[in-house]
């Protein structure tokens, strides 16, 4: 029987199959670690003595709860509290204590988790991967099966580096054609998920796929899988190419030897020609244009030419009631108080270059406050040595110190209740970016437009300037 | 070693809150996520539905009304838990007293760590769903064994469950006691195993 992506991936790392009474043990290949979401599961391992199986298997790095600003005069970091700062110091210590690799401050494999992950050369085609976190998912853009876990079962990998799964339904999300010029991967996972509906993938895990897909970058693939958690898709995968091949020599520093020796295994997971899945949608990528998101659930995108649509039921009526927008505005040129460009979704080198190239002899207009928080320390090092930093900073927008920042507002970067936020991560639920704080998800473009304008704005009216080289 | 109660039957009234994609920001917002524990949180569950922004409660909010804090049961629009995957939301809805969840469709992450945490997310058809929405002031019962909801004159809702989680929920097992017991399997399995 033709087998998709994902039972490949799924039939290689089952220990014991599922039977009517039981789910099945899946053996997980990597489990990343951040401070949020383990601290709870080392305690029951330290109450009950259970040693960490397989530390080789598990890396942690600090991101959520971290500071973007920079350090002190004497080189202290400001945490936002206190708490915050014991939350970064326990995982330290608990990594200490079970032998697991950290990623700290003045490490170069630092950084938001799903940024730094794909960097540092742990993820690979055909993998298990999870993490307490949901936009896990990212790592589906290698061909490896990511998805998101509770504490709980951070707990069990750290435990055993199995976990009770049942296996999720299938479903394939096709792309035909060519995404237009001017728009970019974020703008075509804001449209699947319009298309689906928040909660159209609940249940699936999806398989990205289509000539669209084909053509996305490893930056763009991720991206897209991301987000799958927004459609309520535990995990997202695309077949690994040599576009993958080629990142991860590139990017992550795989040897051409062990590519070679693995090629044809990671080619080879891509589905069959006739697997069936249990749910499809299509796409056509010709038909699609820049953005964003007028309500408070990710599934809200519109383009940016469309009107701000009539509330169909009492929770539409309440999100535009909550953002402030009438039925029928526009939604290009409303006023825009902040812009974040940063987050695991759009965090990458790429999409800071994107974001550059509109800023670069331009200003962020009077009134903007504009954040750039680059994914990893990698992808820090990389923009300043393309001059991106001070791209940022002569256009007036701040250039921090990587994290998760203003894409959940826990480490103190946050909007001011009632201000408009432009972003570029994932999520636009009421109050996500501050209490009273307003999101609209776009594009590191749209978002780089946005600043510049003021207002929301469409980034294909924001030609590249070509400086001369002096300036 | 067992970490939950076993899950009996449930008489109460619930709480009804009728938002569709009830995310986990709202259940439990991003910046209380600082700690290292996991009791105590019913403080911070909906806080910003609960609070104003000097801290002061609003007292017409649904979780701030003395049936919302003597019921166990939360009854909810579509897509509940839908969002983050912060295992902090069932240890809130836990915290402050919940042990069943009703509502057309859960989250899947949200619904994996809401069984891990005593707390039994129940799918409901429209019809079961309206009927709730009709009758705020009824009590109803939750029967795991029997997988039941009884309600109104006699009445019975039957609900799935997964067999493997309704086992866990009545004997008060734990899933970690469960994969241990296949460390001969998993050590095999790592013996074949190039990954």
């Amino acid at each position: 029987m033709p087998r998709s992506l994902v039972d490949k991936v799924w039939d290689a790392h089952v220990v014991t199959p599922a039977t009517s009474e039981t789910p099945a043990v899946l053996f997980i290949d990597l489990q990343l670690v951040h401070e949020v979401t383990s601290p709870q599961a080392f305690t029951v391992l330290n109450e009950r003595g259970i040693k960490v199986r397989c530390p080789e298997r598990v890396f942690a790095t600090i991101d959520h709860a971290t500071p973007t600003i920079p350090v002190d005069q004497n080189g202290e970091h400001i945490y936002y509290t206190d708490e915050a700062r014991n939350q970064v110091q326990t995982l330290e210590k608990n990594c200490a204590e079970h032998g697991i690799e950290f990623f700290g401050w003045g490490n170069k494999n630092r950084g938001v988790v799903h940024v730094a992950g794909p960097e540092n050369g742990r993820v690979k085609p055909g993998m298990t991967i999870v993490c307490g976190d949901s936009h896990t998912a990212t790592h589906g853009a290698f061909g490896a099966l990511a998805f998101g876990i509770g504490t709980t079962e951070v707990g069990h990998v750290l435990a055993t580096q199995c976990l009770l799964q049942q296996k999720a339904k299938s479903m394939a999300v096709t792309v035909n054609g060519r995404l237009p010029e001017g728009v970019s991967a974020k703008d075509l996972i804001l449209a699947i998920i319009a298309e689906a509906g928040v909660d159209g993938g609940t249940g699936h895990i999806i398989e990205y796929r289509g000539e669209a897909i084909e053509a996305l970058s490893m930056e763009g693939r991720m991206t897209v899988c991301n987000m799958s958690i927004e459609l309520g898709a535990r995990a997202g995968l695309i077949a690994p190419d040599e576009t993958t091949l080629t990142w991860l020599k590139k990017h992550a520093g795989l040897s051409e030897q062990e590519i070679s020796e693995n090629r044809d295994a990671w080619l080879g997971l891509a589905s069959d020609e006739g697997a069936k899945f249990d749910k499809e949608i299509v796409i056509d990528a010709a038909s699609l244009s820049p953005m964003v998101t007028w309500g408070t659930t990710p599934a809200t995108g519109i383009k940016l030419g469309q009107k701000l649509p009539s509330a169909s039921d009492t929770d539409d009526a309440k999100a535009l009631n909550y953002m402030g927008f009438s039925a029928g505005d526009a939604i290009v040129g409303q006023k825009v108080s902040v812009v974040f460009i940063g987050s695991c979704t759009n965090g990458r080198f790429e999409d800071l270059q994107a974001a550059a190239s509109i800023l670069r002899g331009r200003r962020v207009a009077d009134g903007v406050r504009m954040l750039v928080v680059p994914g990893s320390d990698n992808t820090k090092a990389e923009a300043e040595a393309a001059g991106l930093d001070k791209v940022f900073s002569q256009a007036g927008a701040e250039w921090r110190e990587p994290g998760c920042s203003m894409c959940l507002a826990m480490n103190g970067d946050m909007a001011r209740p009632g201000e408009l936020v432009v972003s570029t991560s994932n999520r636009n639920f009421m109050g996500r970016q501050g209490p009273g704080a307003r999101t609209v998800l776009a594009s590191p473009a749209t978002a780089a437009a946005s600043a510049v304008a003021g207002e929301i704005a469409d980034p294909r009216e924001y030609a590249p300037i070509q400086l001369e080289e002096s300036a | 070693m067992s970490t939950l109660d076993p899950f009996e039957i449930i008489y109460s009234d619930f709480v009804l809150v009728e938002e569709e994609n009830i995310d986990t920001d709202q259940i439990l917002p991003g910046r209380f996520l600082t700690t290292t524990e996991r009791a105590g949180m019913k403080k911070f569950l909906f806080y910003d539905w609960r609070y104003r922004d000097d801290g002061s409660e609003i007292e017409k909010c649904v979780f701030n009304t003395p049936r919302a804090k003597r019921s166990q049961i939360l009854v909810s629009g579509a897509n509940f838990g839908c969002g983050s995957s912060r295992e902090h939301a069932p240890w809130a809805l836990a915290d402050y007293g919940f042990r069943v969840i009703l509502a057309p469709e859960f989250a899947d992450i949200f619904k994996n760590n809401a069984l891990k945490n005593g707390i039994l997310p129940i799918e409901i058809d429209s019809t079961f769903y309206n009927w709730l929405k009709d009758h705020p002031a009824a009590r109803i019962s939750v029967d795991l064994k029997a997988k039941q909801v009884r309600y109104g004159d006699g009445w019975a809702y039957c609900f799935d469950v997964d067999p493997f989680a309704r086992r866990r929920m009545l004997d008060g097992m734990d899933e970690m006691d469960f994969l241990l017991s296949k460390s001969t399997e998993i050590a095999d399995f790592e013996a074949k195993y190039v990954g």
